[in-house]
């Protein structure tokens, strides 16, 4: 239950080591690099935009170049690769793609290349195929589709509106151009909205008849061809069947290229793990023969790095406490158990400065919640043994899945026990099967109570429940003030609270209220419900009195007070809030009981053996997927909005160290020595 | 069978069907509303279905939730096992208004549920990594459906017949 102490580590070293001290430092990880030192005439910052930018694009040359081979040929990912993590490879492998990344690189260019090619190739297509579909209407025509004479005569093309026939155009000339003699006009083809025509008419009247025809719609084909229609057809398709050739061949040259796709992913990484390098570079302050680099690191390795540099290159090493006001950033350090939650809180929010790590007594409450919702014995033990099987199976696994696994695995523990207390194997799968196929209703009995039959009685522990966890948190929020040396703030916001809420449950206790809910009668010795009603009042005028201290003026500060004191209803909110641990558990067992029933319906034969099996398959993954996302989303709001409502604020930012930040694979770490 | 003569479990059976009927419509709207955000942010980015997804399933609790009443009012009755039992009229009229929270509630929390579940859906949009918080604020509204749901389990469970 921690978050790890950190401390400032400055390192003062000669050029010549610099490279070697960057490299030892990324592949590390232990270093989140800040500098305080400004820069002045002596120590300059060096610009390393220009090979920072070079890296960058070489890692995305790369990258791209797997993508477009994921394209062409996918690779066969399985269902769970997600899970799988980043690969592991050995020093000398990668030693070994680095010697070759020059070759590597022009692969990964070429397959752009090959990529841009075959996209060029589709467009030509495309372009290729408009032209023969221009082409079609004219496809009759026995002569070049273009302007052509003879001695006397000369032939023109077009298109005129839909519906127009040998007979209108005919007309129209006579009309519009009465001087024409001997012009003869062909319909080449016509389609609902566009007639294609050929003209044929005396070489002096060329123009006046086009002119006499553009009057009622005609146009000039957009396009001429120096061929027969049909001839030049054939020949556009020959083209398309070269295109389509070119495209194959680029395909299986992609295709052979594709062996060499694990190693664009190392280079990926390689350049990318440089670009970070040379963005450090270029933050550090350097001298004429030295430099400085300065940072955030653990406690717990400083003594370790700096040992192993002041020892291995000639440089100063200091190491020092952070400054008074200095906000750090934050690892989490928790036992095995309790670490697997820390997703959970990260997701709200790591502590800030001075805050407690909640996550130790968060993890017992969260998985002690979860199992409550769930609350099935079977759901519990099909959960716990998925995320165990997937964590054994998937040991790379990367550290965020890894931890939401373990914390799934222990809730689903925690559901498997709370399913045995409350006898919900599958809802009541053992009864609903014995009574069907075998005529006796076998019952396995709860170990505790059956939630079904009572309640009332699971109503009142989860209420209780609900006061003990945010008791808990009153309690941390009264630690910290005291640790911080804050008597005052402990006094009047805690132990004032607890006095006012404990004196009001003592006083519910012995109430018909209560003894109505509960099914109980508790009753009190006289001395208690006085000391009860004593406790309550002398909490409730304390709060008053003191919540708005820091108000000199006497009449705002009872009213503030007052306004504190409203808060009652706050806490009554949050401890009914809880009753959704009832709900929840409700909910499930309920629901795996239509299931169950709807399965036991059918008539008792093959089919309605089979029929069972299915409904009942499908129905419990249903509702083992919709209440595990509820039990999720549920308990974490039990979490976030009750419990750290009490005492925790979170906004705390995460440490960021200066490591191989690779995207496919890592590198098998060197040991330090 | 006189429906005059029956109409204690006629009561009954219509607030059972109150309950299913405007808990599974709210949800069902809730999730429509959802899931029209969280199709348009797969459309940009598909590598956040999983994430929209879970987001879009949590306005579909109140039909559970109205399920689980009408289930519970069914067994109680008596049609699931096949023999109607003999439901005085007022017993009838109590059930009714004991399904009406889980109805009502659950209608309305449902769209509410829905249109919080698409906000939350653009924070994963813009925001992936704050999936946690998204997800929280859809859960702050079926808080009251969740309560909505005890009263009406309660109070069906606790009349006699």
């Amino acid at each position: 239950m921690a978050v790890l102490k950190m401390q400032r580590i400055s390192i003062c070293a000669l050029k010549k080591d610099r490279k070697a001290i960057l490299e030892k430092l990324q592949s590390l990880g232990v270093v989140e690099i800040n500098h305080v030192i400004e820069e002045d005439e002596d120590f300059k910052k060096m610009d390393t935009a220009g090979q920072k930018a070079g890296f960058e694009k070489a890692s995305t040359l790369a990258e791209q170049a797997i993508d477009i081979l994921d394209k062409y040929v996918p690779e066969k990912k399985s269902m769970f690769a997600s899970l799988e993590g980043k690969a592991l490879i050995e020093r000398e492998e990668e030693e070994r793609i680095r010697n070759e990344r020059r070759d590597l690189l022009k692969t990964a260019k070429q397959i752009g290349r090959l990529d841009k090619e075959r996209s060029e190739q589709m467009a030509e297509i495309t372009k290729l195929n408009n032209s023969i579909e221009s082409l079609n209407p004219w496809i009759s025509l026995d002569v070049p589709l273009t302007p052509a004479e003879t001695d006397r005569t000369a032939v023109f093309f077009g298109t005129m509106p839909g519906g127009t026939d040998a007979e209108t155009v005919y007309g129209i000339l006579a009309e519009k151009a009465p001087d024409i003699t001997g012009a003869d006009v062909n319909i080449v083809s016509s389609e609902p909205g566009m007639v294609y025509l050929a003209v044929v008419c005396m070489k002096e009247d060329v123009q006046a008849a086009e002119d006499a025809l553009r009057s009622a719609g005609f146009a000039r084909p957009s396009q001429m061809w120096g061929d027969v229609p049909k001839f030049q057809k054939e020949e556009l398709e020959s083209e398309i069947a070269d295109c389509r050739a070119r495209i194959e061949q680029i395909e299986n040259e992609v295709k052979d290229l594709s062996d060499q796709r694990e190693k664009l992913k190392i280079l990926a990484d390689y350049y990318r793990v440089r670009a970070d390098k040379y963005a450090v570079l270029g933050q550090i302050p350097q001298s004429e023969r030295t430099f400085v680099i300065s940072g955030y690191i653990p406690q717990c390795e400083a003594a370790h790095l700096s040992g192993y540099l002041t020892e291995k290159y000639d440089c100063m090493v200091d190491v020092e406490e952070l400054q008074e006001n200095e906000e750090a950033p934050v690892i989490l350090k928790n036992n095995p158990f309790s670490a697997s939650v820390e997703g959970v809180v990260e997701s709200y929010g790591l502590p800030h400065k001075g805050e407690l790590d909640p996550t130790t007594i968060m993890s017992f409450f969260y998985v002690f919640f979860f199992g409550m919702m769930l609350s099935d014995a079977a759901y519990g033990a099909i959960v716990a043994i998925v995320c165990a099987v997937l964590v054994k199976k998937f040991p790379r696994m990367s550290q965020g899945m890894k931890k939401s696994m373990k914390l799934f695995f222990y809730c689903g523990l925690s559901t498997l026990v709370w399913g045995i207390l409350f006898g919900g194997y599958f809802g009541n799968i053992v009864d609903v099967v014995s009574e069907k196929f075998f005529g006796t209703t076998i019952t396995v009995p709860a170990l505790w109570f059956v939630p079904l039959n009572d309640p009332m009685k699971l109503l009142v522990f989860s209420l209780l429940f609900g006061v003990i966890h945010l008791f808990v948190g009153l309690g941390i929020k009264g630690y910290l003030c005291l640790k911080d040396g804050k008597v005052m703030d402990f006094f009047c916001d805690v132990v004032l609270w607890f006095m006012l809420l404990i004196g009001l449950i003592l006083m519910l206790l012995p109430s018909d209220i209560f003894a109505s809910i509960a099914q109980m009668n508790i009753v009190f010795p006289a001395w208690l419900n006085t000391g009860a009603k004593a406790l309550a009042i002398a909490g409730a005028v304390g709060i008053v009195l003191m919540s708005g201290r820091e108000k000199k003026n006497p009449a705002l500060r009872l009213a503030l007070g007052a306004y504190d004191l409203y808060n009652v209803s706050g806490w009554l909110s949050d401890v009914l809030s809880y009753s959704r641990l009832l709900a929840l558990g409700l909910a499930t067992g309920v629901i795996a009981s239509v299931i169950n029933q709807m399965g036991s319906m059918l008539p008792n034969n093959v089919i309605g053996v089979i029929a069972f099996v299915v409904i009942f398959i499908a129905g419990h993954t249903l509702n083992l997927a919709i209440n595990l996302l509820g039990a999720y989303v549920h308990t974490n709001r039990l979490q976030f909005v009750e419990f750290f409502g009490k005492f925790y604020e979170g906004g705390g930012e995460p440490f960021n160290p200066f490591k191989e930040n690779t995207k496919y694979a890592d590198v098998k770490e060197e040991t330090l020595s | 069978m006189n429906i005059a003569e029956n109409l204690g479990i006629v009561y009954a059976l219509l607030g059972a069907a109150v309950a299913v009927l405007f808990a599974g419509a709210g949800s069902a709207i809730g999730v429509g509303i959802a899931g029209q955000a969280a199709a348009g942010v797969v459309t940009e980015d598909p590598s956040k279905f999983a994430k929209v997804l879970i987001i879009q399933l949590l306005p579909g609790t109140q039909g559970l939730y109205g399920l689980l009443v009408g289930f519970i009012t069914l067994s109680k009755i008596g049609i699931l096992g096949g023999g109607a039992l003999d439901v005085s009229v007022s017993s009838g009229l109590l059930i009714l208004a004991a399904c009406l929270p889980i109805g009502i509630v659950g209608l309305l929390s449902g769209i509410a549920q829905g249109k919080t579940a698409a906000s939350s859906i653009g924070i994963v949009a813009k925001k992936p990594e704050q999936f946690g918080k998204a997800m929280l604020f859809p859960a702050m509204v079926e808080t009251y459906a969740i309560l909505a749901l005890l009263i009406s389990f309660l109070a069906v469970n606790g009349i006699q017949i």
